[in-house]
């Protein structure tokens, strides 16, 4: 039995004079999964990501958000949390302030406000005018905002921006304890590295098409894996890659090494016969291929 | 809808805007009675364009509340700005989104926001008027105006209704600023072309044009404060001018419900 979805997106498109912002997309998001949402600039991610909240009215198509057409919306917002776009709110009011209006807003007590403050790292600054945060802060305040419904579904449209490592990793741990209570997150960025690490579904966009709906770890198996290695004298590259194109992998040279494809099992056979061949490898090493990899190469860009 | 005046009032009630906006109305307030009192004597008059109200007019019943009712241009230039600036700035910063998000009916939120900014309206035409009639009373002292008459129930009634007027003018005034926020989707576009319009043109097309005053919002709620002038009854004021506004409310209200959240 497939699992019940949290997002169902069929045929979606919407157009702007001429130019199909988005264009008939389809994917699916299980509950309780962190999907990525993934896609150059200009891919329509911002623009799915509002027709999903009711923002936008599609073109045409359809979309089911916790089992809600998205024709509807009333009937499923109050158990999603969305930051689309970046933080806005009102700059001469705090930040307890801004929340206090959508807590207010939505009809959820405000006695949740300090403790969602607390959790993002603004704590002590609750009470410090939103014109005085950090590009950060706004940031962690925005993620405290979706956060008031206590969420079925969370949305969050590039939530590390302009945080720091630290903050970036707090981003991450909280989204993957959200998804562990059972909160689905659908998360666009446009740090990979990061969405590789947390999510474990992927949505691909490019120029307003799905080019990928599905686990991000089927992805990535489809991507040969690497193996780098670094000859000790540069003047071994040409060798070394004429011998790994001999045991019939492609090999290419690149920033001072050969890049053979292929798995680990033949790190030991590449590593011998470089040896028999007099070549002394300064390194050898197995390379999986990167979100980043699959997406340059899956997009183009 | 509740939940909307509760959210659009935590903003309003925010001490930079509301003490600013009660400081702006107190002054806007105590300057029309000061001129209306103490340039009673002068021969360049002490009314609206140059206009001369003698003690015999300011010692009747309706003189408390006289430059409380005169101030309602003013006061609605505050509101007009104050509805107008509170629309458009979710545009602006973007918060329209938040909103929408926490509540999707887009109407409740145009409701909602109207509600709140007529309580704030009321407080507004509240300070108006106390600061009018204590100004009012230390200035006929001051200028040997009687006020024999302004504590009589007649008296009494001229407050209630000046009140209500002054009250039904200023929200008018905020309506329109809000439809031209809902219009331009910039708080400074809006309040400058508000301005403009009530404040320049309507007044020079009225002083050069005759009978064209019948037919711009400004002036007929100008005429809805002061109760009615010669010309222009109160009825024909408050009917054609809400008639204006509502209309505009309307389309304004279609055009935010179907147009796109695209910042």
């Amino acid at each position: 039995m497939s699992s019940p979805l949290a997002l169902d997106v069929a045929d979606l498109s919407k157009k702007y004079g001429d130019r199909m912002a988005v264009s008939h997309a389809n994917f699916e998001v299980p509950m309780g999964s962190i999907c990525g949402f993934v896609g150059p600039n200009g891919s329509g991610k911002t623009t799915t990501i509002k027709m999903l909240l009711g923002l936008i009215s599609p073109t045409t198509g359809s979309g089911h958000v916790l089992g809600e057409s998205i024709t509807q919306p009333e009937k499923y917002l109050p158990y999603v949390g969305a930051m689309i776009e970046g933080p806005a709110f009102y700059p001469a009011l705090t930040g307890f302030q801004n929340l206090t209006v959508l807590a207010k807003l939505g009809g959820f007590s405000t006695d949740l406000i300090q403790g969602l403050l607390d959790l993002v790292g603004l704590g002590d600054r609750g009470d410090s005018k939103y014109k005085t945060y950090s590009l950060g802060m706004k940031q962690r305040l925005g993620i405290a905002a979706a956060l008031l419904p206590n969420p079925k579904l969370l949305v969050l449209d590039e939530p590390t921006n302009g945080l720091d490592p630290a903050g970036i990793h707090e981003v991450r741990s909280l989204l993957r304890k959200l998804a562990d209570a059972g909160t689905t997150v659908f998360v666009s960025s446009h740090l990979l590295s990061e969405i590789e690490m947390i999510s474990d579904h992927l949505v691909m966009l490019r120029l307003g098409k799905v080019i990928f709906s599905g686990k991000t770890s089927d992805l990535l198996a489809k991507q040969q894996p690497v193996i780098v290695a670094v000859p000790e004298k540069v003047s071994d590259l040409d060798k070394l890659m004429q011998i790994a194109a001999a045991a019939g992998h492609k090999a290419i040279i690149s920033d001072s090494a050969v890049h053979v494809t292929g798995t680990s099992d033949f790190s030991a056979t590449l590593n011998r016969a470089a040896f028999d061949a007099g070549i002394v490898l300064a390194s050898l090493t197995p390379v999986r291929a990167s979100l980043e990899d699959t997406f340059f190469e899956m997009t183009g860009e | 809808m509740w939940n909307v005046i509760r959210a659009e009032l935590t903003k309003l009630r925010r001490p930079s805007l509301a003490l600013s906006t009660l400081l702006a109305v107190t002054f806007v307030t105590g300057l029309i009675t000061s001129v209306l009192f103490l340039l009673v004597d002068s021969p360049s008059g002490n009314g609206e364009r140059g206009v001369r109200i003698g003690r015999d007019v300011l010692s009747l019943a309706s003189g408390a509340s006289l430059s409380f009712s005169n101030s309602a241009g003013l006061l609605g230039i505050v509101a007009l700005c104050i509805f107008a600036a509170q629309t458009a700035q979710e545009y602006t910063y973007g918060t329209l989104r938040n909103l929408l998000v926490r509540q999707p009916s887009r109407m409740k939120i145009l409701i909602g926001k109207l509600a709140a900014m007529k309580l704030f309206a009321i407080v507004m035409v509240a300070v108006s008027g106390l600061v009018g009639i204590a100004l009012s009373y230390l200035f006929a002292g001051i200028k040997d105006v009687s006020t024999t008459l302004w504590s009589t129930p007649e008296a009494r009634s001229a407050v209630i209704r000046g009140f209500i007027n002054v009250l039904i003018a200023t929200i008018g005034y905020g309506i329109f600023g809000m439809i031209l926020g809902l219009l331009f989707r910039s708080p400074i576009s809006a309040i400058s072309i508000g301005v403009i319009w009530n404040l320049i043109i309507e007044g020079l097309l009225s002083a050069f044009v005759t009978n064209i005053d019948r037919y711009f919002p400004g002036q007929l709620l100008s005429t809805v404060a002061v109760g009615g002038t010669d010309k222009i009854s109160y009825q024909y004021a408050l009917i054609t001018s809400y008639s204006f506004l509502l209309g505009g409310l309307a389309v304004v209200a279609f055009l935010f419900k179907k147009r796109d959240v695209a910042n």
